[in-house]
Formats: structure tokens, C-alpha cells, sequence
């Protein structure tokens, strides 16, 4: 294999701690002709919006857009399912030539008639925005016949990056939760609304059940296992609690302008930031000490009753180095600081989306020597891989067949996994989960040594 | 469960598909174009049509799947993608150093009416495009179509853009396998080699997405038609195309332009539709079938003699894509089966008389549309309740919602391995895809039967 060389334009992407001075660029367009490990538009409004289960979500475009988000994520729903199913309008030729507006029409009276959704959402792909179809204009007409709300959803692929396209699913939430508002403006007493959280493996119900504990009172969760009517009264909350680095910040900015909800932004994953997350919302409340109190007594229960299985794991993978290569940086940071609990090093840090801060962050988090990377492709992820040894990687369903072939353990931090991996009992499983992979077996079978000949 | 919002009643949808049994054009031509030795496939689109892309095969072949894009803006959408697919090429070449760049439009790139060969040509013009290295292209609107379309028109592209004629014979046969699995690529060219032929297979995904564990990460596996052979298919003697909707463009192609005589045939999925290849390949290279493939025939004819009463009017419902569909139908009519239900999600009027010719003498009634979906195969099989479902993986949800005794057939396979290495066609796919309806219907006799009818010896 020949050395790898990095686009001349990508070198600002890839920094190594300790032998680099620059800034990293980040929040660039992705090369042309590279082998990106990004999605779209369409991609990022349709996993923010997907987990509201009694909502009608209708793919407008050909039919690719709808067979490959056909149910591939893991948001669990506690009641109805309705946003498993796939729907498509399944353009052809013709409609491409006459506009798909009257088929758009046509298909949401005939799902509306079936389903009886309690809303729904339309989503714009690539094609739409190009023969010019009025979305909004289909939307309201068919909103005003049906009765319930009908939401474009303006995330036509090539608009930008997957970062447009929780911006184009929050402003269709925005619109959602302002219509069904109810009149009531009092707030609701100790309240939070739960955002970016998608109940991936039934996450939100672990963290319902700690808000649940202290005392405050969930109003809404956007958008793990919500129901369309939840919404209703998400303006009365007290605060909005935020997850997940880029997806929704921007409703929670909208919400603060137009309802007064100040914001905080948390995460929910490893010991530290799932405890600093819920002091955090405690002291949002001070004239009530003894929610901080129950807040206290949470966190160590909780952690008293991981800790000795961590232990255990610890003394297996210590000094065993990780690769993380993760959408949002945000989530990057709890993953390094959950590492760093059960003892391996992290060696390459890279994320798709991360901004400019996200990487001064990151900087100041790792090691001497880590390699960061942003938007970064195959070859340089093998390349970095390989030559800092690591044991394990952290990443998406891009990312696993690559380091199975490199002969490493592999560990899905993304949206397709099945445990949850939220809170203390998240905590548990990820170490579980990162010690079966790493300590299995199978990787004194793999020829680990043929490492040296790659990078010749 | 998913599709417990499966309702019996059928009503008449217009303008609506639910539960897709197909996905767009531009992931068939990416995995046919992976089927070219040192090719990186280029989507001409959004990033997310090439993400979506490599994830769906990902998922499929648990295989790193490479693939660039032009990662189109809203500027490209407006102003056309030339300098993106210009820069692209340029940026590849340097990069990741292929051999060839395999690219597909998307339904973006169609509709803003972006002109390939123009685009590739003023690459060439401009130096982009280092001596001896490729860049061809195939249309392929996702709005037209289905999978399957995408990847005949790559292929049909691969043949139009490499093939020369110089005049003088190869001694070889084309052989186009279809849109078949790796492993069956393998198979289709062992049997080709058993009976003496020297075979250009293309595409031939076989050592590209079922590679072996190596502790090496290759961008470029060692697999895939090479470079040279798909220039050699103008000079073969002959060209054996299987699976029509696949591979009769492409075959037909090379017949018009270098007169390279060409047959189309079914898939060879089962016992007929493999004696078909089998006598094709004979007559076409003048050889004669060796004792050790009338062997493997009669194994599987033993197979199938040997079970025969646990065939005997078994209703099958089916979804996947034509090319399959139709051997398939055949071979489980001809071992005593009653395909009631079959949906393939990519349209076609000759799809349907086909299907209707080979269940005609069949005792009930047969359902069978192009252009469905999987709602639609669910609401039959709930109005009809069938003993055994094969389709992709997306059946799961029947398989349990109603109980049925579930075999993987088809794209995408997303929960199992073993289609990628073992194959379903020629006789010993037709004895694995045997073995493996036997397994789920005798596992369920098992399961049903009461204490006293238990049999140990089935």
C-alpha cells in the first residue's frame, strides 16, 4: 500500500496535539470528490423528527430517501409506531416533469384517511426543491381540510450538511409545538422539557426516571418516544435541558426568544456529565434545596451501585488505547471522559460536524499526541488508526466494517444501536460493551501483525 | 411492532408508496461499478445520496464500502455541477489513486440537466485525468426505475465505454451475472470454468465485498473485473446475459457495436432455469457438460425427491426484484410449491404475465404486481395466510407479526450472514436456498407438533 497523502485543502483538518500549532478549519463544506463520511439535509431533519411516534412522516422525492430511513434507527416508542413505517410519494418521470404537488395532496389525504395521525410531517428531498413544488402551499391546504397540523419539512439534500437539517426540523417543531400551544401562559412549577434526546434504546425513559426521582417534572421530551400532544404545553416549562451538541440548540434559542425558557446545555453519557447534568438542573431551582438533595442522593446510589462492575472492567482495559470518530463533537467530549473512567487512552478524536470551539475543546481535552481530525475520510482514519495502535473504535455504521478489517474492537456510538447508553446504567453497559469487544478472543486470531506492512 | 398497522381492508392507493420492495437507481450502479477492479465509484449529488449509498451496502456485505461524491450545494444546484465533478475528479485522482472513476447521477444532477459526457470530457481536456486512467459515466435518474435499473445501466455503460474490437477473437466468453450477490458471481464463473470456458464476468463483485479478514484495510480490494477484460469483451465470442432487466442492455449493447452475439436468460436460480445456463453455455462455446456438474444437478434433483412431500402445496408469498422473482416462481412451482403472493417493487406489465403464465395451473388464486409494495404483500398475506415468506430482510416484520416461516432472500439482508459466501444460484444455490426453506418449515412442524406426532426421523 502506497502512504497515504491528505487532500492539500484538508490539511487544516488534521491536527496532532503536541506537534501542530494551528487552528483546525471545521464547518467546511465537504471536498468534492472525497469519500466523506457525512450525510445530508434530509438526513438530519429526518432522525430529529423521526422519533415522534404518532406523527405522520411522509418522504416527498423519489423513492431511495424512504427505503434507506426505513426504520434503521433504534428510537424506541413506549405506544404508538406509526413513525416505523415508511411513506413515499415515490416520484417517477412524469411527476418530475408536471410537479409532484396534486400526488403530494393525493397521498397525505390517503394516509391521513387511513392512519388518523395527530400530525404530520412532510419532508422536501433534493428533487422537490429543484422542480419547485409549493410544499407549504400542499401543507396548508390539506392542514385546513384534515384538521390537524401538516408541517413542511424544508430539507432538500443539497441545501447544506446534516447541521441545516436539524435547523429545518426545528423550525418545523417550532411551528408544531407555537400552533398547538395551549392558552394556559403560567409556568408549570419545577419543570423541564428534555431536548435532543431520542430515546435510542430507551434512553429517555432512564433519564425520565431520574428527573421522576428529584422531583421535577418532564414536561416534554424532543423528541424520544413523544407524542404529538406533549407539545401542547412544552412553552409552560421552566427550563429546557439540551443534548446532543448540534441537533436541536437552535429550537431551544427560538424558545428562550419567544417563550422565555432559558437553556442549558448537558450530556447525558458517563458518570461525570450525567451527574454534573442533572446538579446542573437541581441548582436551576434554588429556593427548592431539597431537590438538590434528592439530586445528591440520586447520583450516589446510582454510582454506587456501577462502580464495583467498573472497577472490574477498569483492571481489563487499562492502558488500552481508543478512536472515536462521532457526528457531533459534543459527544466526543463525555466519550473521552468516560474513557478516561475505565482507564484507556484516547488517541484520535475526529467528528463531522464539530465547530470551532468544539475543537479548542477538544484540544485542551486530549493528550499530547492525539490526532484530531474533522470531517476526515477512510484512508486517513485507517492511516491514524494503524499507526497509534488503538484497540478499540467508537463510530457509525461507515466505520465498523473498517475497523473489523483492521482487526479491532468496534463500538457503535451511534443512532442504529440497540442498549441504551444514557445515565449510570448506560455507563454500565457501554463498559460492558466496549470490554466484549475489546477483550474478545477473536483478535489473537487476526493477523494484528500485518499492521506494520501497511504503512510501509 | 411495526406492522401491526397492517390493516386487512384493501383500499385503492394512488399516490402512494408504504413499506417500499425496491430503492433507487443510484445504489445499484454504485454496487456494479464496485464490481470493476480498482474502480471508485463517484455519486454526482448530495452527500447523503452517497452516504445512504455505502451505508445501505454496508449494512448488507459488513464490508467497508468506498465510494466519493460531489457533494452538491445549493451554488451547484443553481449554476450546474460541473466544477464539483471537475474538481472531484481531480481531487480522487490525487487522493485515493483508482484506476477508474465510475460515476452516477442522481435524481439532483438529472433534473438540472448537468451533461456527462461533457463534464468528463473537459476533465480530459483539462488534464485532470492522468494518462491511462478512466472516467465513464451512467444516467441514472432515481425517478425512473428501481435498483435494478441502475445497475443495468451501469453495466450497460461499463460495456459501451471500455469494450474494442481488434478484430481478432479472444477465445472468450462475456458473461454478465445480473444483480446477484458476490458469492454467486464466484459460482456462475466456477461453473463457466468446469465446462471449459475462459469467462469475462462483469461486473463481478466476488472478492471485493466478501473479502477475507486480513488485518489490512485495502481501499482497492484485490477482486473485480479487470481493466483489461472489459476492453477484451468487443473481441469475445460471445455474451451470456442472465437476469433480462439486469443485464440485456448491456449484452445487446456490445452486440450493436461490435457484433458480439448475445443470449439473454433467466437468472439460473433452481433446477430449470440452471439446466437453461448450463445449455447455454454449452451451445455458445461448443463444449460439452462435464460429469461433474450433471453431478451436482442430480444432488440437487436427490434433494429435491427426497423432500418432495414437504413441498406439497406450500403457499409461498415473495417479494424481491424481477430478474429473481420469475426462476424462483418457476422452481417452487416445479417442486410442487403455490406461489400466492409476489411483489416486486420495480414496475413492468411483462413482470406480471410472466408470473401469471408460470402459476396458471396453480389451484388458487395468485396475486402478483409490479410496482408494489410490502404493505400491499402484507395485506395479501393477512386476506391469505401463506406457510413460508421469502423476501429481505424488511419481511421480519410479517414473519412475526403473523407468524410465518421466514427465508432471507434478496436486498437488503440485514440481520444474517452467509449470503455474501454462499450462494443462491446454479444447482448448489438451488440445494443452499432448499436447505434453507426445509429448515424454517420443518423447524415449524417441530415447533406446532403435538407430543405424540414428534417424529425424529423427518
Amino acid at each position: 500500500m502506497k502512504p497515504i497523502s491528505i487532500l492539500e485543502d484538508r490539511k487544516n483538518q488534521v491536527f496532532t496535539k503536541g506537534d501542530d500549532e494551528f487552528d483546525i478549519s471545521c464547518g467546511k463544506k465537504s471536498l468534492a470528490g472525497s469519500v466523506s463520511q457525512r450525510a445530508c439535509v434530509f438526513c438530519g431533519s429526518r432522525v430529529v423528527l423521526y422519533p415522534i411516534t404518532d406523527a405522520l412522516h411522509l418522504v416527498h422525492g423519489p423513492i431511495g430517501c424512504a427505503s434507506y430511513t426505513w426504520d434503521i434507527r433504534g428510537a424506541l416508542s413506549s405506544g404508538p409506531e406509526l413513525h416505523r413505517m415508511s411513506f413515499s410519494t415515490d416520484l417517477s418521470g412524469t411527476d418530475i416533469i408536471y410537479g409532484g404537488e396534486k400526488k403530494l395532496e393525493k397521498a397525505l389525504f390517503e394516509l391521513i384517511d387511513i392512519y388518523r395521525p395527530k400530525a404530520a410531517f412532510v419532508y422536501c428531498t433534493c428533487i422537490v426543491g429543484i422542480i419547485g413544488d409549493d410544499v407549504a402551499a400542499v401543507c396548508k391546504k390539506v392542514e385546513a381540510k384534515a384538521g390537524i397540523p401538516v408541517l413542511p419539512v424544508h430539507s432538500e439534500g443539497f441545501k447544506g450538511t446534516k447541521k441545516d437539517g436539524y435547523k429545518a426540523a426545528c423550525d418545523a417543531l417550532f411551528s408544531l409545538i407555537d400552533r398547538s400551544r395551549e392558552e394556559i401562559p403560567e409556568k408549570i412549577p419545577l419543570s423541564i422539557n428534555i431536548l435532543g434526546e431520542f430515546n435510542i434504546g430507551g434512553e429517555t425513559w432512564i433519564i425520565r426516571e431520574y428527573y421522576k426521582r428529584m422531583g421535577i417534572e418532564v414536561v416534554s421530551v424532543m423528541t424520544g418516544d413523544s407524542r404529538v400532544e406533549d407539545f401542547s404545553s412544552s412553552h409552560r416549562a421552566c427550563l429546557n435541558v439540551v443534548q446532543c451538541s448540534g441537533s436541536l440548540t437552535c429550537l431551544a434559542q427560538k424558545m428562550e426568544k419567544e417563550y422565555g425558557i432559558p437553556f442549558i446545555r448537558v450530556s447525558y453519557f458517563g458518570i461525570e456529565d450525567t451527574s454534573k447534568a442533572l446538579y446542573d438542573v437541581a441548582s436551576f431551582f434554588p429556593d427548592r434545596p431539597d431537590i438538590m438533595e434528592k439530586t445528591a442522593l440520586l447520583v450516589r446510589e446510582e454510582v454506587a451501585a456501577i462502580l464495583p462492575e467498573l472497577y472490574e472492567i477498569k483492571a481489563d482495559l487499562k492502558g488500552k488505547r481508543a478512536a472515536i470518530y462521532v457526528g457531533g463533537a459534543f459527544k466526543a467530549f463525555s466519550l473521552i471522559k468516560a474513557l478516561k473512567h475505565l482507564g484507556m487512552e484516547v488517541v484520535l478524536v475526529g467528528s463531522q460536524t464539530g465547530n470551532k470551539e468544539d475543537y479548542a475543546l477538544l484540544k485542551d481535552m486530549c493528550n499530547p499526541g492525539t490526532v484530531i481530525l474533522d470531517d476526515a475520510n477512510p484512508l486517513e482514519l485507517a492511516k491514524y488508526v494503524l499507526e497509534k495502535d488503538a484497540h478499540l473504535f467508537i463510530g457509525g455504521v461507515k466505520e465498523k466494517p473498517i475497523a473489523y478489517k483492521l482487526g479491532l474492537g468496534f463500538c457503535d456510538h451511534n443512532h442504529e444501536r440497540k442498549i441504551p447508553l444514557a445515565g449510570f446504567e448506560g455507563m454500565k453497559n457501554f463498559a460492558r460493551e466496549i470490554h466484549e469487544t475489546v477483550s474478545s478472543p477473536v483478535w489473537d486470531l487476526v493477523p494484528r501483525k500485518c499492521f506494520v506492512d501497511v504503512l510501509k | 411492532m411495526l406492522l401491526r398497522h397492517t390493516h386487512t381492508e384493501i383500499l385503492p392507493r394512488e399516490a402512494l408508496t408504504v413499506n417500499p420492495a425496491k430503492t433507487c437507481q443510484p445504489v445499484g450502479a454504485m454496487y456494479a461499478s464496485l464490481g470493476i477492479h480498482n474502480c471508485l465509484p463517484h455519486s454526482h449529488g448530495s452527500q447523503g445520496c452517497c452516504a445512504y449509498h455505502r451505508s445501505a451496502l454496508t449494512r448488507h456485505y459488513r464490508e467497508p464500502v468506498m465510494a466519493a461524491t460531489s457533494s452538491f450545494t445549493e451554488g451547484s444546484s443553481v449554476f450546474g455541477g460541473q466544477a464539483n465533478l471537475i474538481q472531484a475528479i481531480d481531487n480522487i485522482f490525487t487522493t485515493y489513486d483508482p484506476d477508474i472513476i465510475a460515476v452516477h447521477t442522481t435524481c439532483l444532477s438529472e433534473t438540472i440537466g448537468d451533461d456527462l459526457y461533457q463534464i468528463t470530457n473537459k476533465a480530459v481536456k483539462e488534464g485532470k485525468v492522468p494518462p491511462g486512467k478512466h472516467v465513464f459515466h451512467a444516467n441514472t435518474p432515481s425517478y425512473v426505475g428501481s435498483h435494478v435499473t441502475g445497475f443495468a445501466n451501469m453495466t450497460k455503460a461499463m460495456a459501451l465505454y471500455f469494450s474494442k474490437s481488434t478484430g481478432v477473437h479472444n477465445g472468450r466468453f462475456n458473461i454478465i451475472p445480473g444483480y446477484v450477490e458476490p458469492s454467486d458471481m464466484s459460482e456462475i464463473k466456477r461453473l463457466a470454468r468446469e465446462m471449459g470456458i475462459r469467462p469475462i464476468l462483469f461486473p463481478d463483485t466476488s472478492d471485493v465485498l466478501n473479502g477475507p479478514q486480513t488485518g489490512k484495510y485495502k481501499m482497492f480490494p484485490q477482486g473485480g473485473t479487470p481493466l483489461e477484460d472489459l476492453v477484451s469483451t468487443g473481441d469475445s465470442m460471445g455474451t451470456i446475459a442472465l437476469g433480462p432487466l439486469a443485464s440485456a442492455d448491456a449484452a445487446r449493447a456490445l452486440d450493436g457495436k461490435w457484433h458480439v452475439p448475445c443470449r439473454v436468460e433467466d437468472l439460473p436460480i433452481g433446477l430449470s432455469a440452471t439446466d437453461r445456463f448450463i445449455d447455454a453455455l454449452r451451445k455458445a462455446a461448443g463444449v460439452s457438460v462435464p460429469d461433474s456438474i450433471t453431478r451436482e444437478r442430480g444432488q440437487l434433483l436427490d434433494i429435491i425427491t427426497d423432500m418432495h412431500q414437504y413441498f406439497y402445496q406450500k403457499k409461498v408469498a415473495l417479494a424481491g426484484d424481477p430478474d429473481h422473482l420469475i426462476p424462483l416462481v418457476e422452481f417452487l412451482v416445479q417442486i410442487d410449491m403455490m406461489p400466492i403472493h409476489i411483489v416486486t417493487g420495480t414496475s413492468g406489465k411483462a413482470f406480471e404475465k410472466q408470473i401469471q403464465a408460470l402459476t396458471a395451473h396453480l389451484p388458487c388464486k395468485v396475486n402478483v404486481k409490479a410496482g408494489g409494495d410490502m404493505f400491499m404483500l402484507h395485506q395479501w398475506i393477512k386476506n391469505d395466510p401463506v406457510d413460508l415468506l421469502m423476501a429481505n430482510t424488511y419481511g421480519k416484520y410479517m414473519a412475526k407479526d403473523d407468524d410465518i416461516p421466514f427465508v432471507r432472500f434478496g436486498f437488503p439482508i440485514l440481520d444474517r450472514v452467509g449470503h455474501s459466501y454462499f450462494p443462491t444460484t446454479c444447482y448448489r444455490g438451488g440445494m443452499r436456498l432448499l436447505e434453507k426453506i426445509l429448515d424454517v418449515l420443518l423447524d415449524r412442524m417441530d415447533r406446532d407438533a403435538p407430543e405424540e406426532r414428534f417424529e425424529l426421523v423427518m
